[in-house]
């Protein structure tokens, strides 16, 4: 049966992120996240889901800078599909080492792809077919027979190919730049895996740094990845994405990942560090305010480059 | 040694930015690639275009430094922000001449680790995995191996192929299916290899510095060096400048 919670028309879908967790991310649940890559990755969301203590999750992504690090740090996390788990200007993820290395704090499932059959099974996810087909990785022991690919011909011809089977995550969580409250939202940038993700989700969760009015957004249907139907909750988050990048709001946090590198490795220093930023304070606000006021000015956008306008008017 | 002139990521940059050729479609990658994209641009390949796995399509560098490759600057005045799928689709219909990717372990064939080092199943550390590196090193024309140069990187066989080279020898390739391509280079902290006919790798070139018996101690197979081998070029002035304007602080090339 289709699983529509949350997926209807509705004039507000606007929560808070403690609401829009709780409601819509159960234990046991596979959630792509991180879709953007290294830019708008949904922090304040995933720090939600470490503070409500979800346990045997999925996490589906192609790369992650950090958030699935801390995530399986705080043993939330029973599964990863996803391309790369680390830390992109600081190396490796501590917490991922010792979980997939010594099973702390418990054991790891880990379903390797590479970014491109993570977008191809996001893809056939949103596509509604069981696979598609590809030309990558043949010979790779990523594509063994062991993992969750398969081999075959073409039918058309006699091309060797790899069968991607689609990914359908129950929870597909983006942050975004804007939202209207009923579920529209416009996201700019490079945006990695984000529509294929939040057309195959059964459930979409949209964490923006500003609510708008309605005729902001559909004032270019164009920057619109998900149709609102399809979004199960609104939460407006200013900041949620920090230390990762929202173009035209902020910047990454470049030192903040190089202190989480140098903070978590041991897994008492890790325990200690998701302690300070994400169990010991109740929301990103109170996070932010952790940082310093000083810091996070630091990363502000300051300058204004808009786009050129277009016209849509029908008449 | 003239290290005082010049680090040896700053070599390992302009090595890297040579084997861009003027006009190529390059997928960049993460790390030292973002320099050595952004020096060839400046210097010898004004017509390269870079692909970013994020979507990213640029005809000219940016003007800062980039971290990642999703960084705002990454992303103000590029040519096309698209999906993933449609950069990895166009590097799946052959139209990528260049990628590069780093490693934690490469062999004498090519074939990278970055998934398990050590036995898998037994005792082994977790790398982080293929990111987009297995797709560039099946799909794109060529590709360009860089990491660091010792025995525990260069080895005989990896543990496990994240990213497939040259499998077992001349002929793999193509048997296992993958439409094109193969590495042209790995590029190391002390010497620069190609491949043979066999697609094997041997030493073409040695940085200043090192001398061959350095690069055979610190090679996990008895590795073969070109009758021919010569000293890497060094970087000249112009492309240092050009690569400490980028890297002022030398994040990624002190």
């Amino acid at each position: 049966m289709v699983d529509r919670r949350g997926l209807t028309v509705a004039s507000s879908k606007l929560l808070t992120m403690r609401e829009a967790i709780s409601r819509f991310v159960s234990d046991g649940d596979s959630i792509a996240m991180g879709l953007a890559l290294e830019a708008l990755i949904p922090f304040a969301a995933g720090h939600e889901i470490i503070r409500q203590n979800r346990r045997d999750l999925t996490l589906i992504g192609p790369i992650s800078d950090i958030l699935f690090d801390q995530l399986i740090g705080a043993g939330c996390v029973k599964r990863v599909i996803a391309a790369w788990i680390g830390n992109v200007s600081a190396g490796l993820g501590y917490n991922y080492r010792r979980a997939a290395e010594d099973g702390v704090p418990h054991r790891l499932e880990i379903t390797d792809h590479s970014n491109f059959t993570i977008s191809l099974g996001l893809t056939a996810g949103a596509l509604g077919v069981p696979y598609l087909p590809a030309r990558t990785l043949l010979g790779s022991d990523i594509a063994r027979d062991s993992g969750p690919f398969k081999h075959g011909t073409s039918p058309f011809g006699s091309e060797k190919l790899l069968f991607v089977p689609a990914i359908v995550p129950d929870v597909t969580i983006l942050h975004v730049q804007r939202a209207s409250e009923d579920g529209g939202c416009h996201a700019w940038g490079n945006l990695g895996v984000s529509a294929e993700g939040a057309l195959a989700g059964k459930r979409v969760i949209v964490v923006a740094e500003e609510i708008v009015e309605r005729p902001v957004i559909t004032s270019d249907p164009n920057r619109v990845l998900v149709p609102p139907y399809r979004v199960s909750a609104v939460v407006h988050e200013p900041g949620g994405a920090h230390p990762s990048s929202v173009q035209g709001y902020y910047g990454r946090d470049h030192a903040f990942y190089g202190e989480y590198h140098a903070a978590t490795k041991t897994a008492t220093a890790s325990d200690e560090w998701i302690q300070r930023w994400v169990r010991g304070v109740d929301g990103r606000a109170a996070f932010l305010k952790l940082l310093g006021a000083e810091q996070w000015r630091s990363l502000a956008v300051r300058g204004s480059k808009p786009a050129a306008p277009v016209n849509y008017s029908a008449t | 040694m003239s290290e005082a002139r010049y680090s040896s990521a700053e070599l390992m940059v302009v090595a890297g930015s040579r084997e861009i050729g003027d006009g190529d479609v390059v997928f960049v990658g993460m790390r030292l690639p973002l320099i050595a994209f952004a020096l060839a641009k400046r210097m010898h390949a004004p017509s390269a275009v870079g692909f970013f796995e994020n979507g990213v399509i640029r005809d000219r560098p940016s003007e800062s430094l980039l971290y990642t490759m999703g960084d705002p600057p990454n992303i103000e005045d590029a040519s096309m922000c698209c999906t993933m799928s449609t950069v990895m689709g166009l590097l799946q219909k052959g139209e990528v001449d260049l990628g590069y990717i780093g490693g934690a372990e490469v062999d004498r064939f090519g074939n990278i680790n970055t998934s398990y080092a050590g036995h898998v199943g037994k005792e082994f550390v977790k790398l982080p995995g293929s990111g987009g590196a297995g797709d560039i090193a099946s799909l794109a024309k060529r590709f360009v191996v860089i990491i660091d140069h010792n025995s525990r990187r260069l080895v005989e066989r990896v543990a496990y192929v994240t990213s497939p080279g040259n499998g077992d020898g001349a002929g793999w390739r193509e048997r296992q299916g993958l439409p094109r391509g193969g590495p042209s280079a790995i590029i190391t902290t002390m010497a620069v290899l190609r491949f043979d006919e066999n697609r094997e790798a041997f030493v073409a070139s040695v940085h200043p510095g090192f001398s061959t018996d350095d690069v055979r101690e610190n090679t996990g197979w008895p590795v073969r060096f070109a009758p021919d081998c010569a000293t890497t070029p060094e970087p000249t002035e112009e492309e240092l400048r050009v690569i400490r304007a980028i890297d002022p602080t030398g994040f990624w090339t002190s």
